[in-house]
This record gives C-alpha cells, structure tokens and sequence, in this order.
C-alpha cells in the first residue's frame, strides 16, 4: 500500500470514528468500545482489500464479510455508508423505529450486510458457510469476519474453529479484535487465558499477530492471508477497546454505553472532528 | 399393509432431488448413517459436509452456504436440531430468512429404545413459535418423498419432521402435497379428528372402529403445522367437535395450534391425544405408544368423551 492510499484510508477512518460516535449520541444506547477498536480493519477492508460494488450489493462474485461481533453494527453501518450503500443521513437513525439500522446487522434490511448477526457465536459459522459455498461454486471470492475476543468464550466459535480448518478454508481470513475487555471486565478475569495465537495454531489455523490499527500491518497480514491456500487465517489484531476517544480508551464501561452530546462533541474534537449544528 | 419409515423416504427423496438440482447442498452432524443423508453423501461428496457432532455450527454453516445462494437440508435428530442449535434456527436462519431446511429424524418417543434423553416432544412447539418458519409433519413414506421437494421449491426456512421406525403407508402415488394444506381423508358428521404425522394412520384405524359402533368422524391429515389450514379447521369445527392426535407434548403442538385457529375463528369443544406433559422412556416404539396412550382406542375414547360433553353441553 503506498502512502498516498494509507493517508486515504487514515482519513476515512478517522471520518468513521466521527460517524460512529455521532450515530451513537443520536441512538442513545449501542456499542462505542468494540465499533472503536474494530474499525480501521473494518475501513481496510471496505476500502482497499474487498472486491463490493454499492450499486450491486448482491454481486454473486463479491466479497464477503461477516461481523460475528455484530453489537459492533455503528461500526459496519459507517463503512457501508461511507462506501455508498445507503445514505449517510440514515446513520442518525440508527436504532430508531423504522429505520433499516437495526440495533444489530440485518441483512434482509440493509444492502451491503451479508449475514444478520448479533447473537455471538455463530458469525464465524455463516462465514465458514459461505466460505465452503465458494470453493464449491470454484469462485474466487474471499470470506472476512471480524470475531471478538470475548466472543470466543461461545463454544460454537471452536466447532467453527475446527470447521475452517478441516475444510481447508483458504478463501476465509478471519480477524479477532483482541481488545482484552468484554461487558463485565478484562477477558483475562472473565474466562481463558488469551493466548489466541496457540489456540488457533493448535486448531490448525494460519495465525497471524499485528497491531489492529495500523493499517500497513493489516494490509501486509491480509497479503499474507491470501498467499495461505489451504487454512483459513486468523489475524490475531491487538487492540485499544474505545480507541481514538482518550476518555473511552480501555475502558470497559464504554463497551456498551452511548455518549451524551456533550461527551460526543468532546469526543469529536479529540478525533479532529467536527458535527455542525450540535 | 407396507410400513416404511418416514427417514428412508427422506433419504431417497433427497437423493432424487439431488440429482435433478445443482444447487442442493446437504449438511448432517455424525449421524448420517440414521438420517439417510449418507444415501446423497455417497452420489455427491462434493455438496455433502460433514460438520461433526456440533449442531450448532452446522447450523449457522448451513446459513451461510443459504446466503450464497445454496438450498442447505441440515439433518440430526429432532432432539439436537430444535434443542441443541434452537437459537442458531432462530437467529441465524430464520431470522435472515434464508433458505435452510432443517429435516430432523428420529421425532417423539417412537425413537424408541434410546429413552427421554433421544425423544423430542417439544420441537414442533419450539420450531412453529419462530417467525418465518415452517413446519412440516409428514404422515408416511408418499406424503415425505413429495413433500421434500415442496420444500425444496419454497422460498425460506422449513421445518421437516421425520421418524425412525416403518410406518404404514396410507397415500399412493397421486397424493398431492402442498405445504398449508390439510388432506381430508375421511367424511363424517359427529365430530372431527386432526392427526399429524404417524397419528393419521392410526386416526384412520379410530374411525373404522368407531363406525362400527354407530359415530362417523372426520379425519385430517394436517400435515403442515405452520402455517396452519384454518379453512379446514373451520371445517372440522363444523361437526362440533375436534379432536387432534399428535405423538408429540400436547402443549403447543398439533393440539394448540388448532385449539388456536379453532378458538379464534369458530369455538368448539375439543380433546387433545398426545403425550401428557411427561418425558418419554425406553421401551419399543409399539410399547411406548401404547403406555403413552398414543394408540386408535385412545383416539376412539378421547372421541367418545368429547362428544359426551357435547351433548350434555
Ligand atoms: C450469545 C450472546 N450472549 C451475550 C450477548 C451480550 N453481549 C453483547 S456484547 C458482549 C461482550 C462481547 O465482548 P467482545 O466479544 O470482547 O466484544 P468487543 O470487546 O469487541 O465489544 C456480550 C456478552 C450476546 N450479544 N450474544
Ligand atoms: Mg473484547
């Protein structure tokens, strides 16, 4: 990636950011931390690594993406809108009474979306899915999903695990937002011992460790995830749960919590931000 | 008269289907030996995946091949389908809407032998209780082959409910299948019984006794659950009396959703065959189905009691 397109993409997740924040301050409730700490991925996806077309959002041959941590939703509905699947007016919405922005990811409401998600657990499944539906189809498509670390405490992510490798889903690059915080506290003291890295080796992943906001380093993983065509790979992306708002960053309180007006406006502003009228 | 079971019928349908369309894919969890998937597995390894003793995933896999265009057959027993992976039916496929046919065999207590823990007697109550769905209950081996390609053909989530054991056979090759319609196998004026699945035959079996003692029935054979045919309990409730036979929980199967459809549109009096509210056990399916009263006497009592209350009534 040269610097011109790396300075581009800062730039529209730096906009993202703003978007989520403001989307969240309108909605009133939702999901700031984990949508924080996964949208440069997210924004590295969209736009430079997946072959998605706004005006043909059912492409057969398109890339795919899942997000299994779909309480993350602010942080998808940003990108898509950014991409142009729909509006960006409709990002205020989100949450409202008849809006297509559900709390979280419905893919029968919203173009762009690619499975309905928000029960944890089961994204990494529907990717496999789709996965296996590629190769079966001989298509060229890649499968994206974006789990939490959390998430992974769901059992059903492991019977995925075992899924992805045993069916050899090289067209599957899987990220785990390794944020170390879930609802009730630091993944460590809920449940596990981390160590993703050793667990999806052990379930015969290709494993892959970067900083999950630097976006030259998710460039050179998903490369890398590419080149691996017999195992699926999971790019272990460590990360900051609320990063980009100082007053979010790391803390677990803000996994769930939509700012006031006056936070968002703060938190605009420490992002370089701005939100006319407000 | 020939008996087969409603599994064999799906296995072989499946296999048919399979051959005239590409776009079948099928998905069982270690027990396609039982649900005669194996029989498709074996034509077509390619669009058969194994997904291990893990329904959950299998599940959200099958919702996923769905979303790209393929019609998943998920396949377990009815226990771990719409017990184990309820959820992932729930938010993963019906939700989304995508076209996943979860066909579960070895329903109710005729799983026989493998005791409670095996026999699922709540899942046509879990699986009609979820938006978007479906919920289909074949009455024998005709009534199974025809109605997998219905499914097949339509558009969404279905549930399809199969057995382990033979069962007799009571439609020729004419029987047409259509999902939301009840066949009206038999005429009659004193009172109405709606049968599901392997009940219809032993429904049948009820009237010709009772006709020896002098009371005609009806009988249905309500073989889609959801969306329910309201015209024909509109009908059945005619006669004044409606009597269901499920081998299923008598809470919120065959029994409550015509109690529901009957209640709403045209009140009568009505009496539920089914299992009581109770786990079943090992024992033979025959065993079974005689201690859990699921037999044409009981049929025939339970009429005989309803129609007392009717003309005391
Ligand atoms: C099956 C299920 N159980 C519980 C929840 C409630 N829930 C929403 S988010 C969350 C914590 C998720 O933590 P993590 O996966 O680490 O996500 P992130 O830190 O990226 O926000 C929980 C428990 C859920 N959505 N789904
Ligand atoms: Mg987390």
């Amino acid at each position: 990636m040269d610097d011109k397109k790396l300075e581009e993409l800062k730039e529209i997740a730096k906009e993202s950011r703003v978007w989520i924040i403001k989307s969240l301050a309108e909605a009133k409730s939702g999901h700031p931390g984990g949508s924080l700490s996964c949208i440069d991925i997210l924004t590295y996806l969209y736009f430079h690594a997946m072959n998605v077309d706004p005006t043909n959002p059912d492409d057969p041959d398109r890339d795919r993406f899942v997000l299994s941590k779909g309480h993350c939703a602010p942080a998808l509905y940003t990108v898509l809108a950014l991409k142009g699947f729909f509006p960006k007016e409709e990002l205020l919405k989100l949450r409202k009474l008849g809006s297509i922005l559900q709390g979280h990811p419905d893919a029968v409401k919203v173009p762009g979306v690619d499975a309905s998600t928000g029960s944890l657990g089961q994204g990494l499944s529907i990717a496999n899915g789709m996965a296996l539906a590629g190769k079966l189809d001989r298509k060229d498509y890649t499968v994206y999903t974006i789990i939490g670390d959390g998430e992974t405490e769901e059992g059903q992510i492991w019977e995925a695990a075992m899924t992805a490798a045993h069916y050899q889903l090289g067209n599957l690059i899987a990220f785990l937002d390794y944020n170390h915080l879930q609802i009730d506290g630091r993944i460590e003291d809920v449940m596990g011992n981390g160590n993703f890295t050793n667990r999806f080796k052990a379930f015969g992943w290709h494993v892959i460790d970067i900083d999950g906001h630097d976006l030259q380093a998710i460039d050179e993983a998903v490369k890398a995830a590419k080149q691996e065509k017999d195992a699926p790979t999971m790019i272990i992306a460590h990360t900051v749960k609320g990063k980009g708002v100082k007053f979010m960053e790391h803390v677990a309180d803000w996994h769930g919590k939509a700012p006031s007006y006056e936070q968002a406006l703060e938190a605009i502003q420490l992002l370089g931000g701005t939100w006319e009228g407000k | 008269m020939q008996k087969i079971a409603t599994r064999d019928a799906y296995g072989k349908a499946l296999l048919e289907l399979g051959r005239r369309y590409e776009n079948i894919v099928v998905l069982d969890a270690d027990l396609s030996k039982s649900t005669k998937t194996e029989l498709f597995a074996k034509e077509f390894p390619e669009r058969f995946f194994q997904m291990g003793i893990a329904e959950q995933d299998m599940m959200a896999t099958a919702a996923g091949l769905a979303f790209c265009g393929k019609v998943a057959f998920a396949s377990t027993f009815a226990i771990f389908a719409t017990g184990r992976a309820f959820e992932q039916i729930r938010n993963s496929i019906c939700y989304p809407k995508v076209n996943v046919k979860v066909c579960a065999t070895h329903a109710g207590i005729t799983v026989g032998e493998d005791g409670g823990s095996h026999q699922s007697v709540e899942d046509i109550a879990l699986m009609r209780s979820i938006p978007n769905m479906t919920v289909v209950v074949p009455a024998d081996a005709v009534s199974t082959e025809k109605a997998v390609e219905a499914i097949y053909k339509h558009q969404g989530p279905v549930y399809l409910r199969l057995g382990r054991p033979g069962v007799p056979v009571i439609y020729d090759d004419k029987y047409q299948f259509e999902i939301g319609k009840a066949t009206k196998l038999k005429d009659g004026s004193d009172a109405a019984v709606i049968a599901t699945g392997i009940m219809v035959s032993l429904a049948l079996d009820a009237a010709e006794m009772l006709r020896e003692e002098g009371v005609s029935i009806q009988v249905w054979d309500m073989s889609t659950i959801k969306p329910l045919d309201v015209e024909a309990v509109k009908e059945a409730a005619k006669t004044g009396a409606i009597i269901t036979a499920e081998e299923h929980s008598i809470i919120g199967g065959l029994g409550g959703a015509v109690a529901e459809a009957a209640a709403a549109n045209s009140p009568c009096l009505m009496g539920f065959v089914g299992i009581e509210d109770t786990f079943g056990e090992s024992g033979t399916p025959n065993e079974l189905m005689e201690k859990y009263k699921l037999t044409p006497e009981s049929i025939r009592d339970k009429v005989k009691e309803i129609l007392a209350k009717k003309s005391s009534s």
